[in-house]
């Protein structure tokens, strides 16, 4: 049995802004964990699609473009309709305080804002996967 | 003073009392760098550079290599345009922002367009979905453009318009519109960003592969050398690279080789460079190590003049000018703190300002969590009137010219450059360095050491790895666009849809598709289809079915 991490990092929607993902994907496979990058533009159905071929135990999703509201619900569902509402599913980039309330309440475990050290982060993951 | 006897008085400074004093005392740091990982020295003298010659790299604002200034009064005629970057929501909505900041005494319009729209794909698209209105304004038809820019008179103001792929929709639009305000092309002044080869880089929003895109590209010159000569027809961006990761360097070399790859393909297909070459226009970043940045825009000029001289025998002086926009660094902004982003985008406004850059926009504090509000794109706006006229920073033309430190940086960043643009040459050129992932590979990895240092603290920032507040205040006073919007949109497409004329639009695509396939100007029957009401998605949908759409390859 395989004892790896196994991180989905995806760029829902049409948003071009991928510093954070790449270096973020980087971080975590320094600290251990195996990771895939979606690359940019996609989609919700995408997205969970990659998630249940890879067999991630985490999905990390960044998104500055503002269309986390309409995005990251789609996804939730999804993966509740695929019946894989076991994967951990973490969120980063732009997203206004205002809406953390909502988006937690569909099941994202944790939204990271800018200046978050990657550390953080793989310390959430470690302690969510353990569980 | 002598040169031997500097020296030889600077080696006794440095033993007798620096190296005695610094080990006595010890240094803040083991190591001074730049933040382009550049070693700093604790003193620049006139050793520093002795070899410089200042008539053929320095000279007089105005003059070959330009890199005191491209122009002989700079700021002493007219400032900068203060030029702020605006668009969410509607087009009405926009416009209404628009007018807000003119009355503020802003000097010239930049648009942002939704991400759809920079895509090519209209409001009612499925991909659009949660799209609509957020990074920018939505703009499907004509019509959008029309209350875009309503009341507001395309004769006075310069517009600025961050739009790629779909550049020659966007500009055949701009075009239209004035012409309904009864303003003709040659007129127009204002600049299109109709940079391909950094959105495969840095900023992601590609549509065609890259040789038909270049195609696209150098239409655009064409058209602009005849009809819109006063508009700038590329503005070729540094700026996104910077975000993205890279040091002063990568963006300085990145973007130069990119404006290599434009005049190439513009000479390749038959056109003197002086007749198109006067148009190109730059876009930096102002990032917050306020005397790298300065050496850097300094730097640009020199290395674009000498490169359009060597390479491309340029004759006129106009097409060894680099003209540039700067906004200030988004990435450096943090969301611990807003406050403070105030500060930063203070200095880094003033190094873009002693850089002798053409235009500003200056970021807002509130940026790393959402839009900017009225009341903080004030504060921006009023940050950069305040350096204008209260601090005589554009008093003096180029002010920090002679410094040591200043003028040796500023060739160091020229010959740094040049080493990575011989890399570049030796892959083929820059879209070929971009095929390979070399460009990408060298960002990421300059980005993940800059994350590495903010970690381990050798990079301080305020508010986020020292001088932290626990407890912060939440910022509720963030912008939200109306999720309305979107609906709103999709509708009005649809009315436009019903009345237009559609055998029109049916036949300005089609002479569309012509144009594409027998290699004919496309600008010329892209006009006809945004006056036929044809929309973004439709003249993108006959292109995207000619040229393919590029996959980028991940590394």
């Amino acid at each position: 049995m395989d004892n790896f991490i196994k991180v989905l990092i995806a760029k829902p929607g049409l948003d071009g802004h991928d510093r954070g993902a790449k270096v973020i994907a980087r971080g975590l496979k320094e600290a251990g964990m195996e990771v895939v990058y979606t690359g940019l533009r996609q989609t919700p159905e995408q997205i969970v699609r990659s998630a249940i071929q890879e067999d991630v135990d985490v999905i990390g999703l960044s998104i500055l473009s503002g269309a986390h509201s309409y995005l990251f619900p789609e996804i939730m569902n999804r993966l509740k309709k695929a019946d894989h509402s076991d994967v951990a599913v973490i969120a980063g980039g732009i997203i206004p305080e205002d809406d953390h309330k909502k988006l937690k309440e569909l099941g994202i475990k944790a939204i990271f804002q800018p200046g978050t050290p990657i550390s953080k982060i793989v310390d959430f993951i470690e302690n969510e996967v353990q569980k | 003073m002598s040169k031997e006897n500097i020296d030889k008085s600077y080696k006794e400074w440095k033993n007798d009392k620096f190296d005695k004093t610094a080990q006595r005392f010890g240094e803040r740091k083991k190591e001074f760098k730049s933040d382009s990982n550049r070693t700093v020295k604790p003193l620049y003298t006139p050793l520093d550079i002795k070899d410089l010659d200042y008539i053929n790299k320095i000279s007089f604002p105005g003059d070959y290599p330009f890199t005191r200034g491209v122009y002989p009064t700079m700021y002493r005629s007219k400032l900068w345009t203060m030029r702020q970057y605006a668009g969410f929501g509607s087009a009405k909505e926009t416009n209404r922002r628009f007018r807000y900041l003119l009355g503020q005494g802003q000097t010239g319009l930049s648009v942002a367009f939704d991400l759809p729209t920079q895509i090519g794909y209209d409001s009612d698209h499925p991909l659009a979905r949660g799209e609509v209105g957020k990074v920018g304004v939505a703009i499907d038809t004509l019509a959008d453009m029309e209350l875009l820019f309503d009341q507001i008179p395309l004769n006075k103001v310069s517009t600025s318009m961050t739009i790629n792929s779909p550049a020659s929709i966007l500009l055949a639009m701009y075009k239209v519109v004035a012409e309904k305000q009864g303003v003709s092309s040659e007129k127009l002044a204002g600049t299109i960003q109709n940079d391909i080869l950094k959105e495969y880089i840095a900023r992601g929003t590609y549509i065609f592969p890259p040789e038909p895109s270049l195609r696209i590209i150098t239409d655009i010159f064409d058209y602009c050398s005849k009809e819109m000569p006063r508009f700038n027809t590329i503005s070729i961006s540094g700026y996104h690279i910077r975000e993205a990761g890279s040091d002063a360097v990568q963006e300085l070399a990145f973007t130069i080789a990119d404006g290599i790859e434009y005049v190439k393909a513009a000479v390749d297909i038959g056109m003197d460079v002086d007749e198109f070459a006067p148009r190109l226009s730059f876009f930096f970043n102002a990032q917050m190590d306020l005397f790298e940045e300065i050496a850097k825009f300094r730097a640009a000029r020199r290395l674009w003049a000498e490169i359009m001289e060597e390479r491309f025998k340029a004759q006129k002086a106009k097409s060894k000018m680099l003209r540039f926009h700067t906004q200030t660094a988004g990435s450096a902004l943090t969301a611990q703190q807003p406050m403070n982003n105030i500060m930063r985008v203070t200095l880094q406004a003033l190094s873009a300002v002693l850089g002798g850059t053409q235009s500003l926009h200056t970021n807002s504090y509130d940026e790393a969590m959402g839009l900017p509000t009225e009341d903080s794109v004030k504060i921006a706006l009023r940050t950069q009137q305040l350096i204008a006229h209260e601090t005589g920073a554009a008093d003096t033309i180029d002010p920090l010219a002679g410094s040591y430190y200043i003028e040796s940086m500023t060739d160091h960043l020229v010959k740094e450059a040049r080493q990575y643009i011989e890399k570049i040459d030796e892959l083929g050129g820059m879209a070929q360095a971009i095929e390979t992932g070399y460009i990408q590979r060298e960002i990421q990895e300059n980005a993940y050491r800059l994350q590495k240092e903010v970690e381990k603290e050798d990079r301080v920032v305020v508010g986020v790895n020292q001088f932290i507040e626990e407890d912060e205040e939440k910022n509720n006073n963030l912008l939200k666009v109306d999720p309305a919007v979107e609906n709103e949109q999709i509708e009005e497409l649809k009315n436009i849809k019903e009345k237009r004329d559609d055998q029109e639009v049916k036949d300005a695509l089609t002479q569309i598709k012509k144009a594409a396939v027998n290699d004919n100007n496309l600008m010329y029957p892209i006009i006809k289809a945004v006056k036929a009401y044809a929309t973004i998605g439709e003249i993108s949908d006959v292109l995207r079915e000619e040229f393919g759409e590029y996959e980028a390859q991940y590394i």
